[in-house]
């Protein structure tokens, strides 16, 4: 990238600084690579460089068989894993016509909740850290693991879980683990609030992220943002409310929206829905129905010719999978993801104009991006 | 020959020492606070509870490979963190740990020395430090450390004039430059000068934090957005040093804070009959009491606050800082030529 020359009137001129951030830096969060164009230390312009993290998981789904694909979709948002998953297993069973037991569905919201706090409080953690806050990032990771604990017992892992079947769950939920869900969201209840404490009415908090990066709602839809920070925005949309999947159709819960659309707005949208996440646990949880964990899956699975797409809100925004069958064998034809954090870095181009070296590490995490995802 | 060459020395040797031990210890102390403020132990494998972990630290830095970049500026990249070393550590000479105590028959003062215009010295001297920060990052020829240098120098400006502007109101008060002058004369008025002083006490505790470059002023090394700043480019012994000087700068100013508003070695409301059984403490457990309330309270705001950013950092030191040392600094003139 060539530098330009940068005039100041009267004064001497200068010269545009290239600045190379990433791969290798602390805070873009894996493999981003961000070229930066600096006058001093504002940013004139950024170019987001992908790709570090590609490993052709959507090539590789149509040589496996329906069933493998399901442990590609974890490597894909590796931290919310079982969201991934419940994704393409109904975006399959959407292909079939298959019809999924109720209790197979509610276990699916709890796992879903449960992975959105857990990505939440990664987000949190590493967002705070960008800001130079490193305590949050301990107490929040601190609160994952009680989730990864719950997973583990759940399906047996504790980062990329394969936790879930064509047709409803590989197993059912241990005993008593129902009770300790619950046990969980009476704890993280009250952590919620202690991060809120370190952060919330932080003078220094607030200075760095309010009036930063802020985008309007029309803008954020024209990018084609998803999740927080589109809510973040001011536009109340979430596919849970809008195209119920899952047991989200029988659940009580609010979509949190911001009003400014800057960084200060989408960490409270992604605050709150803490909160709305813990009040849909509760409910799924007390609520769990007895019955049957499998749908009636046929033993080859082979959907016949056609195509479909179907979204799920992941904790980064909505997660899309669009699968094509041939009706002849036994592996997608074609398989395209349409991941949140690829739509929503986008934006960091237009968010980091004018602002400084340290609001693009603010930004990127106020955009929540897993690199996994991006790159797939 | 006694009293002007072998105490003097054997004074220095022991400070000397004793604040390196201090700032080696001070690295461990640090983990230790901000490990439980996050709900973690620290370290805990070196030795009982990890008191040897900066045992451990010092030889892994000593015998790692010492990298000079290719393209650096090789004498300045070399002298950049003895630059920032020393001043650190001559700051020392002037700091009175106790007043003049009778051991073995002989008098010796707990300070190496008493110059007419310790402030000052202090106040230069310190000054010079940061030189080691900006030639580092100049002279890594990489471009975040040179953004890091930027950053130091902007800093730098922006808070000494406030510091050394308020620490003229001090002056005021106590009437003298020297360091024990300054302690006597809060015996003197039997306080401690935090209480008459309170905003002054503020706005140096602020830009001392702002100075030992610390949380939440921790622009030039900001790992998040510098990849460590300055010394991203120095590994082993020479980042050591850097290291060595920033702990020591936080133990010179929590000794200057002590010294100046918290009364040095003087017990709590000095010179007063009533609390007289205080003086059985010795004088110097009183410094290190204090010196070390304030190195936990670097610590501890470390462990809670976010980092400001570059403007902002620069708009509180001019638009709020240094107007606030101004007027508190007319109205001590004031209240002082009123008075006396």
């Amino acid at each position: 990238m060539a530098t330009e020359t940068i005039h100041h009137g009267a004064m001497f001129d200068t010269n545009e600084l290239v600045l190379n951030m990433g791969p290798q830096h602390p805070s873009t969060h894996g493999v981003l690579r961000v070229v930066l164009r600096l006058d001093g230390e504002k940013v004139v312009d950024a170019d987001v460089v992908i790709g570090y993290l590609h490993r052709g998981i959507e090539k590789l789904s149509e040589n496996r068989n329906w069933t493998q694909i399901v442990l590609l979709t974890d490597r894909m948002d590796y931290v919310a894993a079982a969201t991934n998953n419940v994704g393409y297993c109904e975006t399959v069973e959407k292909l079939l016509q298959l019809e999924v037991p109720r209790r197979a569905r509610f276990v699916r919201t709890i796992l879903c909740e449960l992975q959105r706090i857990a990505s939440h409080c990664l987000w949190i953690g590493t967002h705070a850290m960008d800001i130079g806050a490193m305590t949050v990032f301990l107490y929040a990771f601190r609160e994952r693991e009680l989730i990864l604990d719950l997973f583990e017992e759940f399906c047996g892992a504790r980062l990329t879980y394969n936790s879930m079947r064509i047709g409803g769950l590989p197993l059912d939920v241990p005993p008593g683990w129902p009770k300790k869900v619950l046990e969980f969201c009476d704890i993280m209840d009250s952590k919620v609030g202690e991060y809120e404490e370190l952060l919330t009415h932080n003078r220094i908090w607030l200075e760095r992220t309010k009036g930063v990066g802020v985008i309007s709602g029309a803008d954020a839809v024209a990018i084609g943002l998803s999740g927080p920070p589109l809510r973040g925005s001011g536009i109340p949309k979430d596919v849970r409310k809008d195209e119920p999947y899952a047991a989200y159709d029988e659940m009580q819960f609010d979509v949190p929206i911001g009003t400014n659309g800057d960084t200060y707005d989408r960490y409270l949208v992604r605050l709150e829905e803490f909160r709305q996440s813990l009040r849909i646990i509760r409910q799924a949880t007390e609520g769990l129905p007895e019955g049957p964990i499998v749908g009636k899956v046929p033993r080859l699975i082979k959907p016949a010719a056609g195509e479909t797409y179907h979204a799920i809100e992941s904790p980064k925004g909505e997660l899309g999978y669009f699968i094509v069958s041939d009706g002849k064998s036994t592996n997608p034809y074609r398989f395209r993801v349409r991941p949140p954090s690829f739509c929503n870095l986008q934006a960091l181009r237009t968010l980091v104009k004018g602002h400084l070296v340290a609001d693009v590490v603010a930004l990127i995490g106020s955009l929540d991006v897993v690199l996994g995802e991006v790159d797939r | 020959m006694v009293d002007s060459v072998v105490i003097p020395l054997l004074k220095i040797v022991i400070v000397l020492n004793a604040t390196l031990v201090a700032v080696t210890y001070m690295v461990l102390l640090e983990r230790k606070v901000i490990a439980w403020a996050q709900s973690r132990l620290g370290p805990m494998r070196v030795g009982p509870y990890g008191i040897l972990q900066p045992i451990a630290d010092a030889v892994k830095l000593m015998i790692k490979e010492d990298i000079t970049p290719n393209r650096a500026d090789r004498w300045v990249f070399t002298a950049a963190p003895i630059i920032s070393m020393v001043p650190a550590l001559i700051v020392y000479a002037v700091i009175p740990f106790g007043p003049e105590i009778s051991l073995f028959g002989r008098k010796v003062s707990l300070y190496i020395t008493d110059i007419n215009v310790g402030l000052l010295y202090i106040v230069s001297v310190a000054s010079v430090g940061v030189y080691g920060i900006i030639l580092a990052g100049y002279a890594s020829n990489s471009k975040f450390p040179l953004l890091a240098s930027l950053r130091a120098s902007a800093q730098l400006i922006s808070y000494e004039v406030a510091v050394t502007l308020t620490l003229v109101s001090v002056i005021l008060m106590a009437g003298t430059l020297s360091m024990v002058g300054i302690v006597n004369a809060q015996y003197n008025q039997h306080v401690w000068f935090i209480f008459v002083q309170p905003i002054a006490f503020a706005l140096v505790l602020i830009g001392g934090l702002a100075e030992t470059n610390r949380a939440p002023f921790d622009l030039p090394e900001a790992e998040q957005e510098l990849t460590g700043g300055f010394h991203t480019e120095y590994s082993g012994m020479r980042f050591a040093l850097f290291f060595l000087a920033e702990y020591a700068n936080m133990i010179v100013v929590s000794s200057v804070v002590t010294t100046l508003f918290l009364g040095g070695w003087l017990p709590p409301f000095p010179n007063t009959p009533v609390l007289h059984a205080l003086y059985y403490v010795p004088s110097w457990i009183w410094f290190f009491l204090k010196s070390f309330a304030f190195l936990y309270f670097f610590i501890w705001v470390r462990a809670t606050l976010p980092r400001y950013r570059y403007d902002q950092l620069m708009r509180l030191g001019w638009k709020v800082l240094i107007p606030l040392a101004i007027a508190n600094l007319v109205v001590t003139g004031i209240v002082k030529v009123m008075l006396l």
